[in-house]
């Protein structure tokens, strides 16, 4: 991405001040003062499609309106490439992958590759960062290097294989620092490990606000009943997600409380286990009118943005869980949620204040029937959350981390340094 | 870029409003036992406890926890000890004259809870501590009040960050080991004696940084209420 039009960026920068407020963007931009002219470079494996792009597409704009030199470049890489840089994803999230000799050669060339582009740029930046196992390789590429490199891991890593992570780890040591999400994901590396939660974009399609006409159409279209309660969970068909909790959780909440149950979900097409989870739903949900199973699109961020402003509670029953993006979504939109007693979850569910922490179908069928008997906690426990994510998980806290960080990097190790210029 | 620690507060002269910003890193050292937390509590930095007790405050995080120290907090949430966490949250550390302090005060609760209970040393964890420290940036907010009448119609508006820096992080960086409000008031030959008296009774400790504003300006609004 090169550097995009002044007045394109104004507009940006407006539009995220109408929402995440003048004294945050004025906070971002006495930060940014230091940095101005820095060369940034962000380095990922896809332009569209994925959280990290997602990401990236707002990032990286939002650093150039601050007055940054940023930058996004992406490595290309034929299909062993990518069936390649999945395993050591996956293996990266637990997954005991196996990788062949010639599959790791096809890493390590696309890696080399790309670099012959890339390196002018890389060498030359004040900042690179490098996003997920992909481009790692990228650093070793690039002797003569003059910036402070970062590898950003965004995925969960805290339990990975370890012949993948012996294998990634060997790229990963040279960097002058990385990211982790959360704090038990960080790795035994010999550099600073930052931590930095992500966010949800409050502008994208999947979180911006909806007319009430375009949430009225799903009750249509899905074939909801407008009278009922909605309770949604919206996730991948995954034993983790725990959808067959939620159905049971469910059937006992309305043993005493009419309610209809949304599940929604997507991405399972190219995946056996989630075909077979989907599977084990559609069984255990046949012929009940009163539960629905959505098969979505990965692109229906609107359709989701909906449905959440549908919900009456959102659920996110989680056994294991990254951070739970969903789950701040839901927060953002108002929701009360009752989530899963595991990882990021509870970080954004506070018992009574933004919905309830639960361990069983039990535990959230007692949930369920409490907030569906008090609208009025609802509503109370909605805008305590919808304020909370306001403050602590919208895209421009990403940012103010991210030039912290920068400014951090350029000092080392001390704990507290008072910024001036950039030079 | 440089680094400086001076006092934004000069007495006789204008103040300067700072604000920070704080990124927070892992030290990779974790616990997963009470008996881990002990060893851990005696080998990271003190930059650690520090932020355990008071950076924290400038992470996301939730207005009203149950605890106000990330170890009590832990050890509700992960070890399910309801003593241990009460008598850790308890540890005030402004009570003491640094962190070392506090590192000691800690691990004597530790220590004591360990020596009680059996279940104490080998009860399995829900969740792993994970002790962390912290990096802080401190930047110019583009502010210079030359009197505290001035301030007081900006104060509500002051960022957190602001708070922390003249508040928290003062009380730290500060041979007097008060805000910097104080600091620069005390300039001003004894004038605002009263109001410096007012913000001393304020315990940051027990609040958010939101709260904390709140509080600050409730005190100068009700000093300066008939100067208007």
């Amino acid at each position: 991405m090169e550097m995009l039009p002044a007045q394109f960026l104004q507009n940006f920068i407006d539009e995220y001040e109408a929402v995440a407020g003048r004294g945050s963007i004025e906070h971002l931009r006495q930060l940014a003062a230091p940095l101005k002219g820095a060369r940034v470079v962000h380095v990922n494996s896809t332009r569209e499609g994925g959280g990290v792009a997602e990401i990236l597409q707002k990032l990286v704009p939002f650093k150039q309106a601050l007055g940054l030199d940023a930058r996004w470049e992406v490595i290309a890489g034929d299909r062993i490439f990518f069936a390649c840089t999945k395993k050591l994803h996956n293996g990266l999230q637990g997954e005991a992958v196996a990788v062949g000799d010639e599959e790791l050669r096809v890493y390590e060339d696309a890696n080399a590759a790309n670099a012959e582009n890339l390196r002018s740029l890389l060498e030359e930046a004040d900042f690179v960062f490098i996003h997920d196992p992909q481009p790692a390789a990228l650093l070793a590429q690039c002797p003569r290097r003059r910036g402070k490199w970062v590898w950003r891991c965004h995925i969960d890593a805290s339990r990975p294989h370890p012949p993948i992570w012996n294998y990634l780890r060997k790229w990963v040591m040279p960097y002058d620092a990385s990211i982790f999400s959360l704090p038990e994901f960080s790795q035994a590396l010999p550099h600073p490990q930052y931590i930095i939660a992500p966010s949800i974009d409050p502008l994208s399609e999947k979180n911006r606000d909806l007319p009430a006409a375009e949430v009225g159409e799903l009750d249509p279209r899905f074939g909801f009943d407008s009278n009922l309660p909605l309770v949604l969970q919206v996730s991948r068909y995954d034993r983790f997600k725990d959808p067959l909790g939620v159905i049971e959780a469910c059937r006992m909440a309305r043993k005493l409380v009419p309610l209809q149950l949304v599940l929604a979900g997507g991405g399972a097409a190219d995946d056996p286990e989630g075909d077979a989870v989907l599977r084990e739903v559609q069984v255990a949900t046949a012929g009940d009118p009163h539960i629905h199973v959505l098969l979505l699109p990965n692109s229906a961020h609107r359709t989701i943005n909906a449905l959440q402003r549908r919900a009456d509670i959102v659920l996110q029953k989680s056994l294991r869980e990254g951070f739970g993006l969903t789950v701040t979504e839901a927060l953002w939109k108002g929701k009360p949620v009752i989530g899963g007693d595991t990882g990021g979850i509870r970080l954004q569910v506070f018992d009574h204040y933004t919905g309830f922490l639960v361990r069983t179908p039990d535990g959230a069928a007692l949930r369920i029937r409490y907030l569906l008997h008090r609208e009025d906690l609802r509503r109370q426990m909605g805008e305590r959350a919808r304020r909370f994510i306001w403050e602590n998980y919208l895209l421009t806290r990403h940012l103010r981390e991210y030039l912290t960080l920068m400014l951090g990097l350029l000092h080392g190790h001390q704990e507290r340094l008072e910024a001036i210029e950039f030079s | 870029m440089q680094i400086g620690n001076g006092s934004p507060a000069r007495p006789g002269n204008g103040f300067s409003v700072r604000d920070c910003a704080l990124i927070t890193l892992a030290t990779g050292e974790r616990a997963h036992s009470l008996k881990e937390l002990r060893e851990g509590l005696l080998r990271v930095p003190v930059g650690s406890l520090y932020h355990h007790f008071w950076g924290r405050l400038l992470r996301p995080q939730f207005d009203e926890p149950e605890y106000n120290n990330d170890f009590a907090s832990w050890a509700w949430r992960g070890l399910h000890d309801r003593p241990l966490a009460e008598r850790l949250s308890m540890v005030i550390p402004t009570d003491f004259d640094d962190l070392e302090g506090v590192r000691q005060e800690v691990l004597e609760i530790v220590h004591q809870r360990l020596d009680e209970s059996e279940l104490a040393l080998w009860s399995a964890v829900d969740q792993g501590f994970c002790f962390l420290h912290g990096q802080v940036v401190v930047f110019s907010a583009g502010l210079v009040f030359d009197h505290p009448a001035d301030i007081v119609s900006y104060l509500p508006s002051l960022s957190t960050g602001s708070v922390f820096f003249h508040f928290i992080d003062a009380r730290r960086r500060t041979p007097q080991r008060n805000d910097d409000f104080s600091a620069w008031l005390a300039g001003f030959d004894g004038e605002f004696a009263p109001l410096i008296a007012d913000l001393a009774g304020l315990d940051p400790y027990f609040s958010s940084l939101k709260e904390l504003r709140h509080r600050v300006s409730a005190i100068f609004q009700r000093h300066f209420a008939g100067s208007a």
